[in-house]
């Protein structure tokens, strides 16, 4: 999965308004994350996770910092978060089953394997470009990255509903996938 | 069983009361086909689904995704049944339909965002947290009857 012209070019043009609120941003992003998941709250037993936390503020900046990096090498970001990647992988240690590449993988079943005269999925079609399943994922546990991404999405649209078109909120949805497995690349 | 605090069906109902159900269920089925094009194995009769604009334009994708939403607005109502009120539905969805239940869990989310862009600051981390649960609720319970 990679992005096309036109979503980079979203994605630069939405960067600038994105980052003139970056900690806002990034602050309440990680605030959702913890509201809705409680269970992420478990990689940060150092920090106090209460709104207003200045932990949060710092934290939340430092996520669209990075955010920041890899925006300005779009076409590169596995290069520009090597480093993240690496501390991701050994030193923070997120689940990796808990992270996923783009959003709800379910199985991809034949059209018509169910079989039945009731089927509508009559004819087969060439399956639409599908991103692979990643090993191990599990259905029961959405992963800690996806939650965060999707948390991130949810405050780029409260803030930004005007930009934050069908084109748009695809185009960030990948970027944020990208980023996502990016990070989880050097797990094992 | 999910349970809801009084607060988190407070939350929902509150909000629901200011959804224009015809208008956001067809934005939330259109974003679904748009933003994770593999769904769109479901709609082979809906027609022109060839770009962004087509898709959240189309009639059909409009007219389904109101049904769709309305069915949210009972869950709203029976909040502390929602096996029971999507039982049949499930039984629909595996039987008939035969969609992955993660397909589920993608138009809850998708959903979710289209409130955030609608009510901005008031869909606050606690809001959503509670409307988190109900796509939650939503989701396992549309998956119950499957086999």
């Amino acid at each position: 999965m990679s992005l096309t012209k036109a979503e980079r070019t979203i994605i630069l043009s939405m960067w600038d308004k994105i980052s003139s609120q970056a900690d806002a941003i990034g602050t309440q992003a990680l605030e959702r994350l913890f509201t809705s998941y409680p269970q992420t709250k478990t990689y940060f037993p150092h920090f106090d996770l209460h709104p207003g936390s200045p932990h949060l503020h710092m934290h939340g900046a430092k996520v669209v910092a990075a955010l920041g990096d890899a925006v300005k090498s779009i076409d590169n970001i596995a290069g520009a978060l090597a480093k993240l990647s690496e501390l991701h992988a050994y030193i923070l240690r997120v689940d990796p089953v808990n992270f996923k590449v783009g959003a709800g993988l379910g199985s991809w079943r034949e059209p018509g394997a169910r079989g039945g005269a009731g089927s509508r999925l009559k004819v087969l079609r060439p399956a639409p470009s599908t991103p692979p399943p990643v090993p191990g994922r599990s259905r029961s546990r959405p992963p800690a990255l996806q939650l965060l991404s999707h948390c991130l999405l949810v405050t780029v649209a409260s803030h930004f509903p005007a930009d934050f078109t069908a084109d748009a909120h695809t185009a960030w949805d990948k970027f944020l996938s990208i980023v996502s497995s990016v990070l989880t690349e050097k797990y094992r | 069983m999910v349970h809801f605090s009084p607060e988190e069906k407070a939350a929902i109902t509150s909000l629901w009361g200011k959804v224009n159900v015809e208008e956001a269920g067809g934005e939330a089925l259109g974003r679904l086909l748009v933003v994770y094009p593999w769904t769109q194995r479901f709609f082979d009769n809906f027609g022109n689904l060839s770009s962004a604009s087509a898709i959240l334009g189309n009639p059909k994708v409009k007219a389904h995704g109101k049904k769709v939403l309305t069915s949210f607005g009972e869950a709203i109502k029976n909040m502390d049944n929602l096996k029971g009120t999507f039982a049949k539905l499930s039984e629909l969805h595996c039987d008939k339909l035969h969609v992955d239940p993660e397909n589920f869990r993608l138009l809850g989310n998708v959903l979710v965002i289209i409130l955030a862009s609608h009510f901005g600051k008031e869909f606050t981390p606690s809001v959503q947290a509670a409307w988190q649960k109900l796509m939650a609720g939503v989701a396992t319970a549309l998956a119950h009857k499957y086999h």
